[in-house]
């Protein structure tokens, strides 16, 4: 880890470079899962990213004080409570979509973005940092879920938003939606495009190759 | 622990290195006490605005199936108003006091809530009668009742048949007939099931000036206000209907609560 990197990096970092999905792969579940729909992957967006800035804050908060020997436990056991809270006021504020991400938001105490961050930042950094990182992290997952969420509603139901911008068959226009980016494959071959592209644009991210081709000969490597 | 000072004593605490037993000890007590209260607040505090999502869930479900019934839309928009939800206690024609739209089903299966029927009284073949019945009321812009929709169901031919009866405010025209459930023998009884056949129940009048019910289902074609045509070659359901509506507009049925809405009690 950098020695000690300014507020505005640890923000950023985690928006392409250090993207939490895209580059470490974490959160893969609820990524897929929750991304029918634009409405659903912004809630959940901001669902996630409120559950990890708070747990930062407090585990960072009191950091100096978590027993080694339970510190997972006690990291988990708030994880879970914000996200007990965070899922009664979706339900009753947000009723309908609290409906539709269903499960997947009490999932969020298993996603391993958070427990990541609490472990390997928060409970080495003071609150501020912790929270900036922590937001950067959120921001960087709710960047995934929005242009795979737009992507799939776009081309599934012909609409962003709940907003019609291809007129559907059914509704008398001439788009003919696109059944598999509602299911799940789809979101795999979105996501792996995505890191794709990424690792593309940005070749230090690429991860070195674990095994020879067979048809590479062994002395060329 | 001679000192009970608790300012001094939480800073002795916090001295305590982390891997002390205590510190291990107190450390889980207070997370898990916080995050309990953390927890259990928010799920109090939100509980009543949880209940009434829940509750108009509910009703959009409700309002989904009856406008998914063929001819009950029509029937809904034509009349306007709100729907609501009513239990019924049959024997006193009223608004069950104890029973909900959820404990309903709880209270029906016990036995105790369930009347026997003579063979004379049992017209559509029940054998027994529920003494509680879910209606749904639709008020018109005066709160006076437009519509009431009353779940009936009797043996057919070949199994029960269930059906949703829609009333209008004299509560003698029919507005509307729709099937919810029934086996009838395919292409004969099944027919019941057919939009253009239950569209003939539409303004049709269930009793006369008497009070005596009169309607039917004739056999052959209707030849008054109070019939719909027979449907060839399914005497037996034909007939299954006309004694299902008889006995659920009955004494034994809804009559009471028929009159009841009449006299303007609801």
């Amino acid at each position: 880890m950098a020695p000690r990197a300014g507020l505005l990096s640890i923000l950023t970092e985690p928006l392409i470079r250090q993207n939490p999905v895209t580059l470490q792969i974490l959160g893969i579940c609820s990524a897929l899962a929750v991304t029918t729909s634009v409405a659903t992957a912004l809630t959940m967006s901001a669902a996630l990213t409120a559950v990890l800035v708070m747990s930062a804050a407090l585990i960072s908060l009191i950091r100096r004080h978590i027993p080694d020997s339970i510190r997972l436990i006690v990291q988990i056991v708030i994880v879970a409570s914000l996200v007990i809270v965070i899922d009664q006021l979706l339900q009753a504020y947000l009723f309908e979509i609290s409906q539709r991400l269903s499960v997947f938001v009490s999932l969020i105490t298993t996603n391993c973005l958070v427990l990541g961050r609490t472990e390997s930042f928060s409970r080495h950094n003071p609150p501020l940092r912790s929270m900036v990182d922590a937001l950067g992290s959120g921001i960087g997952y709710s960047l995934v879920l929005t242009v795979i969420g737009s992507i799939r509603e776009l081309f599934g139901a012909g609409s962003l938003l709940g907003w019609q911008v291809l007129p559907t068959v059914d509704q008398g226009g001439w788009y003919t939606p696109l059944n598999l980016m509602l299911l799940a494959p789809s979101a795999f071959f979105l996501l792996g495009g995505l890191v794709w592209a990424i690792r593309t644009v940005l070749p230090e991210q690429s991860e070195a190759s674990e095994f020879l081709s067979p048809d590479e000969p062994e002395d060329r490597a | 622990m001679a000192d009970l000072n608790p300012v001094t004593a939480w800073r002795r605490l916090l001295a305590l290195p982390n891997e002390s037993r205590t510190k291990t000890l107190v450390m889980a007590f207070l997370v898990s006490a916080l995050c309990a209260l953390l927890v259990s607040g928010a799920t109090v505090i939100l509980k009543p605005i949880q209940t009434a999502n829940r509750a108009a869930e509910q009703q959009a479900r409700l309002e989904a199936l009856i406008a998914g019934i063929p001819g009950m839309s029509d029937v809904l928009t034509q009349e306007g108003g709100a729907l609501s939800t009513v239990i019924i206690d049959l024997e006193k024609a009223a608004v069950a006091e104890d029973v909900t739209p959820e404990t309903l089903a709880t209270a029906l299966e016990d036995s105790a809530n369930w009347t026997g029927l003579t063979a004379a009284q049992d017209l559509a073949g029940l054998g027994q009668r529920p003494d509680f019945a879910q209606v749904y009321f639709l008020r018109g812009g005066d709160g006076a009742v437009s519509v009431v929709l009353l779940p009936v169901s009797g043996s057919g031919y070949n199994g029960p048949i269930d059906a949703i009866l829609a009333l209008r405010a004299d509560m003698n025209t029919i507005a509307g007939l729709a099937i919810t459930g029934q086996t009838e023998t395919p292409g004969l009884g099944a027919r019941v099931e057919e939009p253009a056949w239950l569209s003939q129940f539409r303004g049709k009048s269930v009793a006369d000036a008497s009070g005596t019910l009169r309607f039917a289902v004739a056999k052959g074609l209707a030849g008054s206000e109070y019939e719909v045509d027979g449907i060839t070659g399914a005497t037996r359901t034909s007939n299954a209907m006309t004694r299902i509506i008889r006995f659920w507009l009955g004494e034994d049925g809804y009559g009471p609560l028929l009159a009841a809405i009449k006299r303007g009690e609801f």
